[in-house]
C-alpha cells in the first residue's frame, strides 16, 4: 500500500512554500504549533508568525484584523476549539464581514486517539457549513490536504480546511493531482452503490470497494473534499445512475456530509441513504484504530451499509 | 496644533441631534450609550485621526473601531459629518436595505473600519489591525472604543494581553466608562472594578479622563501617541445619555428608542431641530 502522512504534515510544509511566494501570509496559532505544524512557518519566518496563548476567540478576532488590513491569515488551532471555542468570533468578525481568513484546524475527528472526547471535535463541519460565505473542506490525504492549502491561499474569503492527527494513506499522485473547490473527485466508478466519504474515510471507502468487489458488486467512490459548496451534480449523477448511497465521514452522522448529502437527495432525487460516522456520541480515548472500529468507522461498516442498502 | 474649542463643541451638539433624531426616526436603537461618546467621536473624526473621507481605503489611514458597536448612532454621524456619505443617509438608520446597518457593517458603510456588535470582538480585531500595522512598519495609529459593560466579555482580556504581549504601542484604546449597562449599574451586574489596577496589571498605560472635556482627551490621545512599547487605554468617565436631561445617567436609555414628544425636548435642549 502506499505511504502514510498526516494532512497536518502536509499543511505545515504548504505553509512554508506559501510564506515563500506570498509576502501577506501570516500565520497564528494558539500554543499548539508543534502539533499543528503551524511551527515550520515559525521557524522560517518568525516575524510573520504570531502566538496568541490558549486564547481561541482572540485568535481568530486578530486573524479577522490582520485580513481587514490586507494580509493572508492562516489561524490554527485543534477543531475542537477552533471551531467551538471560536465558533462566534468565526461568524461574526471573520464570516459576517466575508474576511480573508483561513481557518486550518487540526486533530479533527475521533483519530484524535488517546487525548480523548474533549478533544474530539464531531461536529465541527455542522458548525463551520451552517454560516454563511465559509468554505468547508476536508482532505483525505496529503497531497489534496497541500493542493486545499494551496487554494485557500488564492480563493477570496473565508475558508475552513479540517486536517487530522493522525498519519493516512497517500492517495493521490502529486504529479497529477488537481483540486478543484466544490467538485467531488469520482475516483473509482461503479453500479450498484456510490460511496461519498471525506476526510480519512475516504481511504476506508476504497477498502470497502475492494471487499464489494470481491462478491460482485461495484461501488462508485467519490472523495467529496469540498462539504460546502458541495458538488451537487456529482450526488445527483450518483442517485440516478447507482440508485444506493452511502456516505462515510469522521464526524457526527448528525449535520455533516451525511446531512449535506442528504440535503441534495431529498430535494433532487430521493433515493435510499445511509449514514458511516459516529452515532451521535462523544468519541472516547483510545489508539485512532480502535476508536474507528469501536465507532463503526471501519471498511467493514461500510460494507455493511451498503448490503442493507441491496 | 491650535483647537477650535467652538467648532469642536457645535460638532459634538450636531452629532447629539443627529443620534436622537436617527434612532427616533428608527424608533429603535441606542441613544444613551451614543450619546455619552459624542466627544470622544468628536475629537477623533475631527481633530486628531489622519484620515480621508475621498479615500477610505488608504493604506497609511488611521483607523476607528467602534468595539461597542450597539453605540452605531454615534460612529454613523461622525462619518456623515466628516463627509464619507450624505447626512441623508441617517435618517434611514436600521430600515430595510439601508446603508446604516443597526450594528456596524464594514462591507456596506463608507468608514467603517469593522462589523461589530457582538461585544468585545472589536477590541479583539484592533489587536490584528495594529499588528498588521507594525508588520508594514506603518505609522498609523488604530482606536477603540469599548463600553464598561463590554469588558465583562473574556475575549476582551484575551485581547488585552495580547496587545501588551506585543507591545502595541500604535493602539489607543477608549472606555467610555459611563457606569451603567442594560440590567443596571456594572457595579451592581458585574463588578469591573478596580478598573485603572486591571489594565496596568495587563501592561497597558492607564490615563484617566473627563470624556466630556475636549482638552482633556485631546491631552489623553497626545500622551498615548507618545507612550512607547505599550498600548494605552483612556478610562473615560462619561455620563449616558449626555447631553439630554431625562436621559441623562438612567439605565433605561440603553436601548430605548425617543418618542415623538421625547425628541422634541431632546433637540430643544440641545439646540436645535437638526
Amino acid at each position: 500500500m502506499a505511504d502514510k502522512k498526516a494532512t497536518r504534515e502536509a499543511y505545515g510544509e504548504a505553509l512554508v512554500e506559501l510564506g515563500r511566494k506570498n509576502k501577506n501570509v501570516v500565520v497564528l496559532d494558539a500554543d499548539l504549533s508543534k502539533s499543528t505544524k503551524t511551527s515550520l512557518f515559525a521557524k522560517e519566518y518568525p516575524e510573520r508568525f504570531f502566538q496568541m496563548g490558549i486564547a481561541e476567540q482572540n485568535l481568530m478576532g486578530t486573524a479577522a484584523g490582520l485580513a481587514a488590513s490586507g494580509k493572508i491569515p492562516f489561524a490554527s488551532t485543534f477543531a475542537m476549539f477552533a471551531t467551538g471555542r471560536a465558533f462566534e468570533i468565526i461568524r461574526n468578525s471573520i464570516c459576517y464581514p466575508k474576511l480573508n481568513v483561513k481557518i486550518c484546524a487540526t486533530h479533527a475527528g475521533i483519530t484524535v486517539g488517546e487525548d480523548g472526547a474533549s478533544h474530539q471535535a464531531l461536529e465541527d463541519i455542522a458548525c463551520m457549513r451552517a454560516i454563511p460565505n465559509m468554505v468547508v473542506i476536508n482532505p483525505a490525504d496529503a497531497v489534496s490536504a497541500k493542493a486545499a492549502i494551496n487554494m485557500a491561499a488564492e480563493y477570496k474569503g473565508p475558508v475552513y480546511v479540517r486536517l487530522g492527527r493522525a498519519k493516512v494513506p497517500v492517495i493521490y499522485d502529486e504529479n497529477n493531482f488537481k483540486f478543484e473547490l466544490g467538485k467531488g473527485i469520482q475516483i473509482k466508478d461503479g453500479n450498484d452503490v456510490t460511496i461519498i466519504a471525506t476526510g480519512v474515510m475516504v481511504s476506508s471507502a476504497l477498502e470497502a470497494r475492494e471487499k464489494l468487489l470481491a462478491e460482485g458488486i461495484t461501488a462508485r467512490i467519490i472523495d467529496m473534499h469540498t462539504i460546502k459548496p458541495i458538488d451537487k451534480d456529482i450526488i445527483i449523477k450518483a442517485a440516478k445512475e447507482t440508485k444506493r448511497i452511502v456516505t462515510a465521514e469522521e464526524h457526527n452522522i448528525i449535520g455533516g456530509l451525511g446531512s449535506a448529502v442528504a440535503e441534495v437527495l431529498s430535494e433532487n432525487c430521493p433515493v435510499p441513504l445511509k449514514r458511516i460516522g459516529v452515532k451521535d456520541s462523544f468519541g472516547e480515548s483510545g489508539k485512532p484504530d480502535q476508536l474507528l472500529k469501536k465507532y463503526g468507522l471501519t471498511a467493514a461498516d461500510i460494507v455493511s451499509a451498503v448490503k442493507e442498502l441491496l | 496644533m491650535k483647537v477650535d474649542f467652538q467648532k469642536l463643541e457645535s460638532i459634538a451638539a450636531q452629532i447629539r441631534r443627529d443620534i436622537i433624531n436617527m434612532t427616533a426616526a428608527a424608533g429603535s436603537g441606542h441613544p444613551g450609550g451614543s450619546l455619552s461618546a459624542a466627544e470622544i467621536l468628536t475629537v477623533l473624526y475631527f481633530h486628531k485621526m489622519n484620515i480621508d473621507p475621498n479615500n477610505p481605503k488608504w493604506e497609511d489611514r488611521d483607523k476607528f473601531v467602534l468595539s461597542k458597536g450597539h453605540a452605531a448612532p454615534v460612529l454613523y454621524s461622525a462619518l456623515a459629518r466628516r463627509g464619507y456619505y450624505s447626512p441623508e443617509e441617517l435618517l434611514k438608520l436600521r430600515k430595510i436595505d439601508s446603508m446604516l446597518q443597526g450594528h456596524p457593517d464594514m462591507k456596506g458603510t463608507p468608514g467603517v473600519e469593522m462589523s461589530t456588535g457582538s461585544l468585545g470582538q472589536g477590541f479583539s480585531t484592533s489587536i490584528g489591525m495594529a499588528i498588521a500595522s507594525k508588520l508594514d512598519q506603518r505609522r498609523n495609529r488604530i482606536y477603540v472604543l469599548l463600553g464598561d459593560g463590554e469588558i465583562n466579555e473574556g475575549i476582551v482580556w484575551e485581547a488585552a494581553m495580547s496587545a501588551a504581549h506585543y507591545r502595541l504601542d500604535n493602539l489607543t484604546a477608549i472606555l467610555d466608562y459611563n457606569g451603567l449597562q442594560i440590567d443596571g449599574p456594572n457595579k451592581e451586574v458585574m463588578g469591573i472594578e478596580p478598573l485603572r489596577e486591571k489594565w496596568e496589571s495587563f501592561g497597558w498605560h492607564v490615563l484617566e479622563i473627563d470624556g466630556h472635556s475636549f482638552k482633556e482627551i485631546i491631552s489623553a490621545l497626545d500622551e498615548a501617541e507618545e507612550t512607547k512599547n505599550k498600548p494605552t487605554i483612556i478610562i473615560a468617565k462619561t455620563v449616558k445619555g449626555k447631553g439630554v436631561s431625562f436621559m441623562e445617567n438612567e439605565v433605561g436609555w440603553h436601548g430605548t428608542a425617543p418618542n415623538t414628544e421625547q425628541r422634541e425636548i431632546a433637540l430643544k435642549e440641545l439646540g436645535g431641530e437638526e
